[in-house]
């Protein structure tokens, strides 16, 4: 063997095989992502013609909705199909945001894991910036057509369109043709591509994914486009934008040890102090010298001089310290007035007899942020004998597939929903009965089971919010059932004095030629209870708006919103005169006004009256108004009583305290 | 409330009488008590024989309608209604067909009743609370009475306020005379007569083939016709008429449950009138046939007993009417064979058969020309 010749070639030098492994060697080269992805488009959600559909969609509105948030602008979307030919589908999307700059065009449509989100720590849609660009590399391959992408970003300058290809050994777009032409709207992004799919088997889904994608979505405007030309418009139910998200640093309990290292490399910070305080969230002086000392390290020493073992008794240290949870303005959850409004509004064909909803405050899992809010939407024309639907939601997507293998389901599964009155055999497993259950996690960090992002993960802490969501949601279930079965008893005893009694008296004093005796003490004695009962009533308020908690950035003038008044009436039928407190439940982000009579005390989450000496027969007439909310979204008053047997009393329960 | 039963129409005691539960109602009310009316349980399980009176009355059980539940309320608010609606018919000298009562109430708003029967047994509930009868109410059944054909004359008060004579084979058409509504003394008396017994029958077919055979005539027989289960004035009819003329009542019917009830409303009394019992029934009746004995003795053409037959007989074995050895051992044995007959199944042997040997073998066994039999229970 002759060295030079070994050297000049670079090869390893082995006893009799080292030709073997320099062939090999010859063959390896690096494989670009688009080119991996290519050869295993189901993990990205490709894998049949019906899935391709979806996920093209789907990709692209959420596109859009991210960038009409991050510009503060009401999405208006525009979802179009066309269905030219058997197999292939043209896909167009388009928004009213904020526009694409030339220049980004490609970088952002056709080029994988380009983005501005992965590095950020806050809830968004797409994290890993893959979406829209495979949707236009999984156009490209089956029907050879390229992407076109309209684009304008400011309103007295015209449109771009631009024809693209992606070319998959660099990872980059290529530019095809670019032009220029006029479009009518101020700004926005316009996608249209090709694609090879099911149009007759996935459509459903595309509609059903739309549908799904408004509910959580208040605040987004849909219009879908089927091949056949029907249009259907998904409206708005919120005028107001979600609050945004804020990027928050990293927490310690979710860092890798190899992600340690590699930030105390890159932070500015000279000391090992100040880099825990900077760099990572829920760090302040005490916990970082906590930790410090837990480590055994030095808070003064240089993070570039630490040892790999330094490194990990710091990540130690981690574990052992009681950090803080992170802060969570990193989230953006719905909130349960615009959930139940977006309920209503997607329900009203099916007139569910109620709808309730629960939000846990946020929590966290390996250093992450989360945040479970949940619906329940029940009744009406909703088949009983059959499983209830499963929505699910991720930072606002809704997720269509592997409902199986998802911690929503899974969760969902392991309450016994036999005591809340749905069947379940056995006692596990998804409930039978007339309901629709609604669950969102929001998070900086959804742990998807795989990349195509269709299911969540089983990670305990998020199952056990869930769960504790829906038992919290259950119960108000319940315990609107028992009222209205109990009212329902009682009214027949009402109807008993109000209207028969009466007669029964009149007559038999007729026939004798008597007065007519007085029937306040036989009423109590056959009601024998104290009665509450409300009315909830709207009325359209003029002038300005009105400024609510929900909304930071107001949307202009809008014509005044609505007054939500109630009533609520409480009559004592029991033989002695009654004393006690009563509560009425109000929503978050309504504005009290007018109470009569004067309440004992107002909080943001109820309205307490002292109510004092009711005689025998006699009522209280308590009138109350709220604005702030929309016509519907306050339709029944919560009651809750203290200081007196809630067994006397017929519509409200007892109280428990805050 | 409750005792003797008034035979003359006193109706200013009705009218205290029914003012008597208005005032209930009203001193409860007064009180402040929910107003609730006693009555007597009218079920199975609380009759039992009055020895003087020879007959099934009520027991001591009682029923109560209150004010505290909503039927209770509505059935309260109805009697108030009616009760008044009495009094001003008994003021107008008016008189309402039960089934007319019913479409009054169409007009009591809350208290309009739901259907017919719930209005009859109202009136029945008042018989009982009060003593009246239903008459007394001026309250009229829809009930047809029987026919009678013998030698017997009636004297009837007619409509025009004329008193008719009314001999019950000569003045009568083959379908014979019928008994109104109203058989009280004031109203109707018995004259002449010339027979043994009176026989009552249940089918109308078998009563035109005694009238066809002259049966009225060769066994010195006074026929009625029931048509079926018998009206209160039937009963009434042949109670006075037995007891006035001293005359045995034979009852004659189809072989099967339904009739055996028959003969327990003319002899013992009804469930549902046994607060009137004494004044309906005619504890000396006795039951001729057609009996299960009768059946397999004369080889009588049947049919088979339906689910219901069977259950309606057992129930007769509980019945503390039909407690004694005779109807012990007829029920059981009609259970064993499982068979019911009709009356006119007796015209297998011929048309004829029924007066030339069946009757009058049964009539020699129970030897009926002439002694009523004490119905004494032990």
């Amino acid at each position: 063997m002759d060295a030079q010749f070994l050297q000049e070639n670079g090869g390893i030098i082995l006893a009799n095989n080292n030709a073997i492994a320099y062939d090999l060697a010859k063959k390896q080269k690096e494989i670009s992502v688009a080119e991996f992805f290519e050869r295993n488009k189901h993990i990205l959600g490709f894998g049949n013609p019906t899935r391709a559909l979806v996920t093209s969609v789907k990709e692209g509105v959420d596109n859009s909705l991210d960038a009409c948030e991050e510009a503060d602008i009401l999405p208006e979307i525009y979802v179009e199909v066309k269905n030219p030919s058997e197999e292939e589908c043209t896909i167009i999307i388009e928004d009213n945001g904020p526009g694409i700059i030339k220049q980004q065009i490609p970088h952002v449509f056709a080029r994988l894991l380009y983005g501005s989100r992965f590095h950020a720590v806050r809830q968004s849609r797409g994290q890993q910036g893959i979406g829209i660009s495979a949707v236009v590399l999984y156009g490209q391959l089956t029907t050879g057509k390229h992407a076109k992408i309209t684009s304008k970003i400011e309103a007295d300058r015209p449109a771009v369109v631009v024809e693209l290809a992606m070319d998959t050994v660099k990872n980059r777009g290529e530019v095809i043709n670019q032009d220029i032409t006029h479009w009518d709207k101020p700004t926005g992004t316009r996608i249209e591509v090709n694609i090879i799919a099911d149009y007759k088997r996935g459509k459903r889904f595309i509609y059903d994914y739309l549908q799904s994608t408004s509910i959580v979505n208040p605040h987004a405007r849909i219009t879908y486009k089927e091949a056949d030309g029907s249009e259907h418009v998904f409206e708005r139910t919120a005028d107001i934008l979600p609050k945004k998200s804020i990027d928050i640093q990293p927490h310690p309990y979710g860092v890798e040890l190899g992600t340690l290292i590699k930030m105390a490399k890159e932070t500015k910070s000279r000391k090992l102090a100040s880099f825990l305080k900077t760099e990572f969230s829920s760090m302040g002086d005490r916990t970082a010298n906590a930790v410090c000392e837990e480590a055994k390290l030095d808070r003064n020493m240089n993070p570039t001089d630490m040892t790999r073992d330094q490194f990990a008794a710091l990540h130690n240290a981690f574990k052992k310290v009681k950090i803080m949870a992170p802060s969570t303005d990193c989230l953006s959850p719905i909130g349960e007035t615009l959930i139940r409004r977006s309920l209503k509004s997607e329900t009203q064909e099916i007139s569910p007899e109620f709808i309730f909803t629960a939000t846990r405050p946020s929590s966290v899992y390996s250093g992450n942020p989360f945040q479970v809010e949940v619906g329940i939407v029940y009744g009406g024309n909703l088949p009983k004998d059959k499983p209830i639907k499963i929505l699910r939601f991720a930072n606002r997507i809704p997720l269509l597939y592997q409902q199986g293998d998802c911690a929503i389901t899974t969760a969902i599964e392991s309450i016994d929903w036999r005591r809340y009155g749905l069947e379940q055999p056995s006692g596990n497993g998804i409930p039978i009965g007339p309901a629709i259950f609604l669950t969102h996690v929001a998070s900086t960090q959804i742990p998807y089971t795989s990349e195509s992002k269709e299911a969540i993960a089983d990670v305990e802490a998020i199952e056990n919010e869930i769960k504790l969501a829906f038992r919290e949601c259950a119960r108000k279930v319940q315990t609107h059932i028992n009222k209205k079965v109990r009212r329902v008893k009682t009214r027949e005893k009402f109807d008993l004095i109000t209207k028969i009694l009466p007669e029964i008296a009149k007559k038999s004093a007729h026939m004798l030629n008597k007065p007519v005796p007085a029937l306040d003490k036989v009423i109590t004695r056959i009601m024998d209870v104290v009665w509450i009962e409300d009315l909830v009533e709207y009325e359209k308020a003029r002038g300005k708006q009105v400024q609510t908690k929900l909304d930071v950035n107001p949307q202009g003038e809008r014509e005044g919103g609505w007054i939500t008044k109630s009533t609520i009436l409480v009559v004592n039928y029991k033989n002695k005169p009654q004393k006690f407190n009563l509560y009425s439940i109000i929503p978050k982000d309504a504005i009290v006004g007018t109470v009569k009579p004067k309440p004992a005390k107002i909080t943001d989450t109820y309205i307490k009256w002292s109510l004092d000496n009711i005689s025998p027969t006699n009522k209280v007439d308590i009138y109350y108004e709220l604005a702030g909310l929309n016509k519907g979204d306050f339709d029944e008053n919560d009651l809750y009583v203290e200081n007196i047997n809630p067994a006397y009393v017929i519509g409200a329960d007892k109280w428990e305290g805050e | 409330m409750g005792g003797r039963i008034n035979m003359t129409r006193d109706y200013s005691n009705v009218i205290s009488k029914i003012d008597g539960i208005a005032e209930k109602v009203y001193s409860d009310l007064e009180k402040a008590e929910i107003p609730s009316l006693q009555l007597s349980t009218r079920t199975k399980s609380n009759i039992r024989f009055d020895d003087n009176l020879n007959v099934w009355k009520y027991g001591k059980n009682k029923t109560e309608r209150a004010a505290s539940s909503l039927d209770g309320a509505y059935m309260l608010l109805r009697t108030m209604y009616m009760v008044d609606f009495i009094k001003d018919m008994i003021k107008q000298k008016k008189s309402s067909t039960l089934r007319e009562t019913y479409y009054i109430s169409e007009g009591w708003n809350l208290a309009k009743f739901s259907s017919q029967n719930e209005s009859d047994l109202l009136a029945e509930d008042l018989e009982v609370i009060t003593g009246c009868m239903r008459e007394d109410f001026k309250l009229r059944p829809e009930e047809d009475g029987a026919r009678v054909i013998g030698n017997l004359v009636v004297e009837e008060v007619t409509r025009n306020n004329t008193k008719k004579k009314i001999h019950c084979q000569d003045d009568v058409g083959d379908a014979g005379y019928g008994i109104p509504y109203n058989v009280e003394k004031d109203k109707l008396t018995f004259k002449q007569f010339d027979a043994d017994f009176i026989i009552a029958i249940e089918t109308g077919g078998m009563f035109d083939r005694l009238v066809e055979n002259g049966f009225d005539t060769s066994s010195r027989a006074i026929l009625v016709h029931l048509k079926g289960q018998p009206a209160r004035s039937t009963r009434r009819f042949i109670k006075r008429l037995s007891e006035e003329k001293n005359l045995p009542v034979l009852v004659f019917t189809d072989c099967d449950p339904w009739s055996f009830r028959i003969y327990g409303s003319i002899a013992y009394g009804a469930i549902k009138t046994a607060h009137i019992s004494e004044y309906l029934a005619t504890p000396t009746a006795q039951y001729l046939g057609v009996t299960p004995s009768d059946i397999v003795n004369y080889k009588l053409p049947t049919d088979t007993l339906t689910t219901e037959d069977v259950n309606a007989l057992k129930s007769e074995l509980t019945d503390p009417r039909f407690e004694d050895e005779f109807w012990k051992h007829e029920i059981k044995l009609q259970l064993s064979i499982g068979k019911k007959s009709e009356q006119q199944a007796l015209a297998k042997y011929g048309l004829d058969y029924v007066t030339d040997t069946y009757l009058p073998e049964k009539l020699a066994e129970l030897g009926a020309s002439k002694k009523p039999k004490s119905k004494k229970k032990t």
